[in-house]
């Protein structure tokens, strides 16, 4: 077990360039009115 | 072991973000989106590569004990070696230091795939809100109701636009859409058949004041499965100081009941917004910088899904963030995470929008990189039939897309569609080295085009606001998996 380092999550957002882009997950608003809203709040539905 | 020369040519700032939240120290590795805690050591050495990168010094363990000294921090003699050991390995198994994914743009089909409409069926409203985008529903035009032939267009139009997409979005918007709540009953029910007819399916979502939320609005949002966004600014004096009719009344102690009776028909609400759902949304303003305070009132009001959002405004507006706000913002979302994790402990649970990080499920990098779509995935459509990137823009002829009424509706202006299109996050200076671009996809257009006029230029202080939330959001996330690898899970992951 590391002694300085504790992973908690191990992800690999890059290989998603590959693999998404299907465009089938809910719109997204970025703006402060809608809270269908903000990208990084949302998920995949692939 | 490490091998520093990596940093010559590895910017760390944009690629790692290091920060201290409550008692942890995290790096957030960006571009694969992996999180560690890190020891004080550790955290130490990081913030010394990256000072070093900023006055362009040699990266070397004798640089880094340098700065550690002049910073009067531990010197790590051969604690040293063994930080860069580790860091190494987290390197090698990619969750650490990767790399940015090169040369990815989002690329679209020639013609724009309109899968979402907001559909504006109301420009007039029940509540003279102060910082209302919407110049209190009128959206600078004049207080009027759309028709059903223009409602069944715009349906039509998403139906046809979406092309392949077996699943649109249309958002009942207004002003206050229940204004014109026998339309709004009509399309559902119209769309429902139009739909079906084409093999496709329509997702819909009201956004309401809550003053005309009946019990028999009620149980039809509950029947038609439509999902409902609801505004709630928090406490009593915060929200009618906001919030009030015309004639000043505010409006708290009518529509609080309403969308506590609303929010408690929905216990399964997804905090992701997925699937029939509800939201309790509230803005904060330069009044209300306490606004952590707001959410744990909506909070104790049995509600569970919120979402406070700061305002926008222009700098003469008195409700507008003023120079020094900043930071007690950032406390209020420092307090609010903290009694987030705490309430949690206790099984008093609630769901804060932008504490929400879908680590193992989120976006791919296509939607990060490309954000909301405005312009070419979705469109506003106002009472008249006019298309608008977004419901921000609906008003503003420079910005207008074409009209339902048009020879050829689908037929979107085709200059605006690029501009939309190209202002996707590496296309603007700031995001390209900002380390919270894969999580906001460069703000939002209207915001950016307001403050800057341009579309891409953000609005810096939605920048900082953004960065906090997020910086929080992976911290909240942290302490729940550290909670549940106490219990046995394991870390999370997601390779």
């Amino acid at each position: 077990m590391a002694k300085h380092i504790q992973t908690i999550v191990k992800a690999n957002l890059s290989a998603t360039v590959k693999t998404g882009g299907c465009g089938k997950c809910q719109t997204s608003c970025q703006s402060a009115c809608k809270t269908s809203c903000t990208v990084g709040n949302q998920v995949c539905v692939k | 072991m490490l091998d520093l020369l990596y940093f010559e040519k590895y910017p760390l700032k944009k690629n790692v973000h290091s920060y201290r939240q409550g008692d942890l120290s995290i790096a957030h590795d960006v571009n694969s989106g992996s999180l560690h805690v890190l020891d004080e050591g550790t955290y130490n050495v990081l913030k010394a590569i990256e000072e070093l990168q900023e006055l362009s010094g040699s990266i070397s363990i004798a640089g880094i004990t340098q700065v550690l000294r002049q910073t009067g921090k531990t010197e790590l003699g051969e604690e040293l070696t063994e930080i860069l050991e580790e860091l190494e390995e987290l390197r090698k198994e990619g969750t650490l230091f990767t790399a940015e994914a090169e040369g990815i743009q989002p690329t679209y089909p020639a013609k724009p795939i309109v899968k979402a409409i907001c559909l504006h069926v109301a420009h007039d409203c029940n509540l003279r809100c102060e910082y209302c985008f919407a110049g209190t529903g009128a959206f600078g035009g004049s207080r009027t109701m759309m028709d059903l032939e223009t409602g069944k267009k715009g349906i039509d139009f998403v139906l046809e636009s979406s092309g392949h997409r077996n699943h649109c979005e249309v958002d009942f918007f207004g002003g206050e859409p229940l204004l014109n709540f026998r339309l709004v009953k009509d399309l559902v029910e119209y769309g429902r058949k139009a739909g079906a007819e084409r093999g496709k399916t329509i997702k819909f979502t009201l956004t309401t004041n809550g003053v005309l939320l009946n019990d028999k609005i009620q149980e039809f949002l509950e029947q038609e499965d439509i999902s409902v966004v609801l505004s709630l600014d928090g406490r009593p004096e915060v929200h009618d100081r906001m919030r009030p009719y015309a004639d000043g009344r505010g409006s708290y102690a009518k529509v609080t009941p309403l969308i506590k009776q609303f929010a408690t028909q929905r216990p399964e609400s997804s905090p992701y917004a997925l699937g029939t759902y509800y939201y309790v949304r509230g803005t904060y303003t330069h009044f209300n910088l306490d606004f952590d305070q707001d959410v744990l009132h909506m909070a104790d009001l049995g509600i569970k899904q919120i979402s406070v959002e700061p305002v926008v405004a222009g700098p003469k507006d008195a409700y507008a963030f003023q120079e020094g706000d900043l930071d007690k913002i950032r406390e209020a979302y420092d307090r609010l995470g903290e009694e987030l994790i705490l309430r949690r402990g206790q099984g008093r649970d609630f769901n804060f929008f932008h504490f929400n990080v879908a680590l193992d499920q989120g976006p791919c990098m296509v939607k990060r990189l490309s954000g909301c779509g405005a312009g070419h995935e979705y469109v506003a459509i106002s009472p008249e039939g006019d298309l608008y990137p977004c419901h921000q823009f609906v008003g503003q002829e420079t910005y207008k897309l074409g009209s339902l009424y048009d020879e050829t509706p689908l037929q979107l202006k085709e200059e605006l569609v690029k501009e939309f299109r190209s202002a996707h996050v590496y296309a603007k200076p700031s995001c390209r080295e900002c380390w919270a671009r894969f999580a906001c996809s460069g703000g939002c257009h209207a915001a950016n085009v307001s403050f800057t006029q341009n579309l891409t230029e953000v609005y810096t202080l939605g920048c900082e606001l953004q960065k906090k939330r997020l910086e929080v959001a992976l911290y909240v996330k942290i302490k729940e998996l550290m909670s549940g690898a106490c219990q046995g899970d394991g870390p999370f992951d997601t390779l």
